[in-house]
C-alpha cells in the first residue's frame, strides 16, 4: 500500500496530560486505575482510569473563555489530544487537503446524564441539543483547527478509533486528502460503567489481563489523536512512524461475546498481516486488545495461538495501565505502539499472577529496554464483532 | 407454591423478560436445555433470567456453576427456586 | 470515486418499502412523520426479531429488502450512517440508571444501544464477516458512509457494499429543536457496486461532506466533477420549512442555479431527520430510473429532459453541507 506516515501524536488519560508523560508512567510501569471521583455511583467500589482534570481544569487547561458550559468531557479530553497531536505535527498542508476522523461511543453522554431531568422534560436550552450526539466533540476539534472538508465520526462500540484510523488511512490510500487528523474521544460515564455492570463484566479490583485468574474490565477514559500524512506532505524529520497495515472485519458471531476458538481475531490479524506485506516472524510485539475478561482473552489468546504458532512475539495489554478507554482505546494503542517502537522498549501486562491453563503463551511481565522493535500489532475489538487489527512500523 | 404452578409461572415470566412474544407458555417443555438447544438462549439471556430470579423471587444467584445449574430447564429454575425460599 | 446502484430497499413515512416511490401519501399539516413499515416476519426470523428495538427492525428490514431487491446478492461490506443511532435504548437504559438508583439493570437496552448495533446485526444475520463501520455524524452521517464505501469499491479489495442510512424519531430529542421543523424517520439501505450492475444502472459519481465550508463549495465541487451547473438536469434541495435553514437554499435558487433548473425538495415527504439523504438518494435513482420525479416531489419543474445527472443538496443547520451527484 501507499505510504502512511505517522507526524503528530496526542494523548491524555489515566497515564497524564500528553504523549510524553504516558511514556513517563508506562517507564514506571504506574497504573492510573483508581477510585472513581469524577461522580457519584453506586459502583464506586469498582476502580477505573480517570483523567486526573477535572472539566473545569481542563477548560483553563485550553484557554477556554466563552461558551464554557457548551463543552462536555468528552470534547474537551479530544481536544486537548487534537491540539498536542497537531502541534507536533509542523507541515503546511493547502486546507482543502486536511480531513478529520474522529471516534466515540459515549459522545455527549457526560453531558446528558447530569442533566438528564432536564433533557427528558424538554426544558434544556435548546443550545445543548448540539452537545448529546456523537458530532459535537468532532466539530469542535474541527472549528478549532478550520478543516471543513470530510469530517466524520466512527462509532463501532470499543474498536471506533482503530476503524477511525483504518477510514483516515483510507483517505490518504485514495487520494482524497494529504493529511487527516485520526482519533477518538470517550470521557467515564455512568451510562458505560452501568453497561458494563449490567453484564457483569467489570473488575471489583483492577483489571487482570491474560491472567488466569482475570475478573473482568476496568473502565477508563480519555482521548487520542495520530496526524496521518501522505508520503506527499511528510517531512521526513517529523515522521514518527508508518501505519504498515490495517484491517476492519466482524465476527457475526454474537452481539457481544467473541467465540471461544478466536476465529474473528484470527480473521483480523492475518489479514492486517496480508495488507502490511508482512510475515507473523516479522512482528517483534503484539499490543493485544487484552480487557482482562474471560472471554476476551480466551479467545484473543487463541488468535495469536493460530496465527503466531510456536513463536509468539512478546504479547501485553496495556488495559492495566489506562483502563478500557472504550472509543479512545485503539488510537492510545496506537500511541503506545508508536512509542514502543521510538524508544525500543516492551511494556509488560500489569498484575499478572498466574498462566491461564487454556494458552500456551505468558504475556510479557517485565520492562524491556533497548531490544529492537520495529513492527508493532496492535488489536481492537468491539461489541457487535467490530474487529479491527493495526500494525505499525519503523518509518 | 407448588412445582407444576411455578413451572406455569415461570414459563409466563420467561416470555416476558426474554421477549419471546410468538411463543406461548405450552411451546416451552419444563425438561428440555434453555440453552444452545431447545429454545436456543444465549449469555445475555442468562443474565436476564438470574435478574428475574432475583426481581420476582428475591434470590441472587452468584456462583457461575450453581447458576449452570440453576438454568439449565424450567424445571431446574423451579427446583432451584424451591429449595432457597425453604431455606429463607 | 464512484459505484453503480445495484438496488435499493427503503422504509420511509411513504409507502416505499413496497418499492412504490410515487410519494402520493398526504403529509401536510402533520408534525410529525413516523416510517410505514412492512410486517417484519417475513425479513427477520422470530429469534431474530424478539431482542430487537424498532430501529432495529427498520435498519436490518430496510437491509433485508435491498437484499431481496438484489436477488439475494451478498455484499462484503456493510457501513451504516445513523445521526442519533438507537437513541431509544439509550434513553431506555439511562432512565432505568436514574430510576432504580443503578440496580438490577437488564443490559439489553445497554447492548442495544450501541451506535454500531445495526450495522453488527445485519453482519451477523447475512454472515458477513469482511468489513463493517458506522458512521454518527449528524446530517452528514449517510454521506461519510456513502463515502467510506466509495473508497472500498475504489481500492477494488470489495466488490459490493451495502450502504444505509437511519435515523428513528426520539420524543425527547424532538422536544429540544430549537425550531420545530415536520420531523421524520427512516432506514434506507443501498447496494453499491464497482461494476455497473445492467444498461441503466445509476452511477453514484460523487460524494462530498464539508463542515462550515466557504461560499463557493458547490461550484468547487462541480467544477472538480466537471460538470457545469447549466447541465444539471435535477436539484435536489433539503428544505425542511424552517425559514432560517430554507434561506439557504433560496439563496441558490436566486443566485446559482440558472432559471430554468428542475427543483425537487422532498422533506415534506419523509420528514427531517439526520439521514434523510438516503430517502433523497432513493428518490432521486428511483426517478432516473423511471425518466421522471413523483409529482408531488416536484418544487419548480424546470426543464423536462429525462433527468440524468441530478445534484442532491442538503445542509443540516448550514453547519453540515452535503453533496451528491448522481447520474443515469
Amino acid at each position: 500500500m501507499s505510504a502512511v506516515y505517522i507526524t503528530g501524536a496526542g494523548m491524555i488519560s489515566a497515564l497524564g496530560n500528553s504523549v510524553k508523560e504516558t511514556l513517563l508512567a508506562l517507564r514506571e510501569q504506574r497504573s492510573g486505575i483508581s477510585p472513581i471521583t469524577l461522580f457519584d455511583t453506586r459502583l464506586k467500589h469498582i476502580p477505573a482510569g480517570e483523567v486526573k482534570c477535572s472539566d473545569e481544569e481542563l477548560l483553563d487547561r485550553m484557554d477556554i473563555h466563552s461558551d464554557r458550559d457548551t463543552y462536555t468531557r468528552t470534547a474537551l479530553l479530544g481536544l486537548t489530544a487534537a491540539k498536542e497531536a497537531m502541534r507536533m505535527s509542523q507541515s503546511s498542508v493547502d486546507k482543502q487537503r486536511i480531513s478529520l476522523v474522529s471516534s466515540t461511543t459515549t459522545g455527549g453522554m457526560s453531558f446528558h446524564e447530569k442533566n438528564a431531568h432536564t433533557i427528558f422534560t424538554g426544558t434544556t436550552g435548546s443550545k445543548y441539543i448540539a452537545l448529546l450526539d456523537c458530532a459535537d466533540a468532532a466539530q469542535k476539534i474541527a472549528r478549532h483547527f478550520g478543516i471543513s472538508n470530510n469530517i466524520t465520526t466512527v462509532s463501532t462500540a470499543c474498536s471506533s478509533s482503530a476503524n477511525a484510523i483504518i477510514v483516515g488511512a483510507r483517505m490518504i490510500k485514495t487520494g482524497m486528502a494529504d493529511k487527516v487528523l485520526v482519533g477518538g474521544t470517550d470521557a467515564l460515564t455512568r451510562f458505560a460503567l452501568n453497561g458494563f455492570n449490567s453484564l457483569e463484566i467489570l473488575s471489583p479490583d483492577g483489571c487482570m489481563p491474560f491472567d488466569a485468574h482475570r475478573n473482568g474490565i476496568s473502565l477508563g477514559e480519555g482521548a487520542a489523536y495520530l496526524v496521518l500524512e501522505s508520503a506527499a506532505v511528510a517531512k521526513p524529520e517529523n515522521i514518527l512512524c508508518r501505519l504498515s497495515g490495517y484491517t476492519n472485519t466482524n465476527e457475526a458471531y454474537h452481539q457481544t461475546a467473541s467465540s471461544p476458538d478466536g476465529e474473528g481475531a484470527t480473521l483480523s490479524i492475518r489479514q492486517a498481516l496480508e495488507t502490511a506485506g508482512l510475515l507473523a516472524a516479522d512482528i517483534d510485539y503484539i499490543n493485544a486488545h487484552g480487557t482482562g475478561t474471560w472471554i476476551n482473552d480466551l479467545s484473543e489468546g487463541r488468535a495469536i495461538e493460530t496465527v503466531f504458532g510456536t513463536a509468539i512475539p512478546p504479547v501485553s495489554s496495556t488495559k492495566g495501565y489506562t483502563g478500557h478507554t472504550l472509543a479512545a482505546a485503539g488510537a492510545a494503542e496506537a500511541i503506545i505502539s508508536m512509542l514502543a517502537i521510538q524508544h525500543n522498549l516492551l511494556f509488560p501486562n500489569l498484575r499478572f499472577t498466574a498462566q491461564m491453563p487454556e494458552l500456551s503463551f505468558t504475556p510479557q511481565t517485565t520492562m524491556e529496554e533497548n531490544v529492537p522493535v520495529n513492527h508493532v500489532l496492535s488489536n481492537s475489538f468491539g461489541f457487535g464483532g467490530s474487529n479491527a487489527t493495526l500494525i505499525f512500523s519503523r518509518p | 407454591m407448588e412445582k407444576t404452578a411455578l413451572v406455569e409461572q415461570l414459563k409466563t415470566q420467561i416470555i416476558e423478560a426474554l421477549l419471546l412474544e410468538d411463543l406461548t407458555p405450552n411451546d416451552i417443555d419444563p425438561a428440555a436445555p434453555l440453552f444452545v438447544e431447545g429454545l436456543g438462549l444465549d449469555s445475555i439471556d442468562a443474565l436476564e433470567l438470574i435478574l428475574l430470579l432475583e426481581k420476582q423471587y428475591g434470590i441472587r444467584v452468584e456462583d457461575p456453576k450453581e447458576r449452570r445449574d440453576a438454568l439449565q430447564s424450567v424445571n431446574a429454575m423451579a427446583d432451584y427456586i424451591l429449595s432457597h425460599k425453604s431455606e429463607g | 470515486m464512484h459505484a453503480y446502484l445495484t438496488s435499493t430497499g427503503l422504509i420511509s413515512p411513504q409507502r416505499t418499502f413496497e418499492n412504490d416511490f410515487s410519494c402520493g401519501l398526504q403529509t401536510e399539516g402533520a408534525a410529525i412523520l413516523p416510517a410505514i413499515e412492512p410486517d417484519y416476519r417475513g425479513l427477520i426470523s422470530p429469534v431474530q426479531l424478539r431482542r430487537m428495538s424498532r430501529i432495529l427492525k427498520l435498519g436490518i428490514g430496510a437491509a433485508q429488502l435491498c437484499i431481496n431487491n438484489a436477488g439475494g446478492l451478498q455484499p462484503d461490506a456493510i457501513i451504516v450512517g445513523t445521526g442519533l443511532a438507537c437513541v431509544n435504548d439509550l434513553e431506555i437504559f439511562l432512565k432505568s440508571i436514574i430510576e432504580t438508583g443503578e440496580q438490577s439493570l437488564s443490559s439489553i437496552p445497554f447492548i442495544n444501544s450501541l451506535h454500531n448495533t445495526v450495522a453488527a446485526q445485519v453482519a451477523r444475520i447475512l454472515k458477513i464477516q469482511t468489513y463493517n463501520n458506522t458512521h454518527c455524524h449528524r446530517g452528514a452521517s449517510f454521506e461519510n458512509a456513502l463515502l467510506d464505501a466509495l473508497m472500498l469499491l475504489h481500492e477494488k479489495e470489495h466488490k459490493q457494499a451495502l450502504v444505509g442510512g437511519i435515523d428513528e424519531f426520539s420524543m425527547h430529542y424532538y422536544n429540544l429543536l430549537p425550531a420545530k421543523v415536520v420531523t421524520g424517520e427512516g432506514a434506507g439501505f443501498f447496494l453499491l457496486s464497482h461494476l455497473p450492475a445492467g444498461k441503466n444502472s445509476v452511477k453514484i459519481s460523487a460524494v462530498r461532506t464539508f463542515y462550515a465550508p466557504g461560499e463557493d463549495f458547490i461550484a468547487r465541487f462541480l467544477a472538480e466533477q466537471h460538470t457545469p451547473v447549466h447541465q444539471l438536469d435535477a436539484v435536489l434541495l433539503g428544505m425542511n420549512g424552517n425559514p432560517s435553514d430554507d434561506a439557504v437554499y433560496h439563496r441558490l435558487i436566486d443566485n446559482f442555479f440558472p432559471p430554468d433548473t428542475r427543483l425537487i425538495t422532498y422533506k415534506h415527504l419523509c420528514g427531517e431527520y439526520h439521514t434523510s439523504s438516503a430517502f433523497a438518494l432513493a428518490l432521486a435513482a428511483h426517478s432516473i430510473a423511471a425518466g421522471a420525479f413523483p409529482a408531488p416531489a416536484v418544487f419548480k419543474p424546470g426543464k423536462s429532459a429525462k433527468p440524468q445527472k441530478v445534484l442532491l443538496y442538503n445542509h443540516y443547520q448550514n453547519c453540515n453541507h452535503t453533496l451528491m451527484l448522481v447520474t443515469g
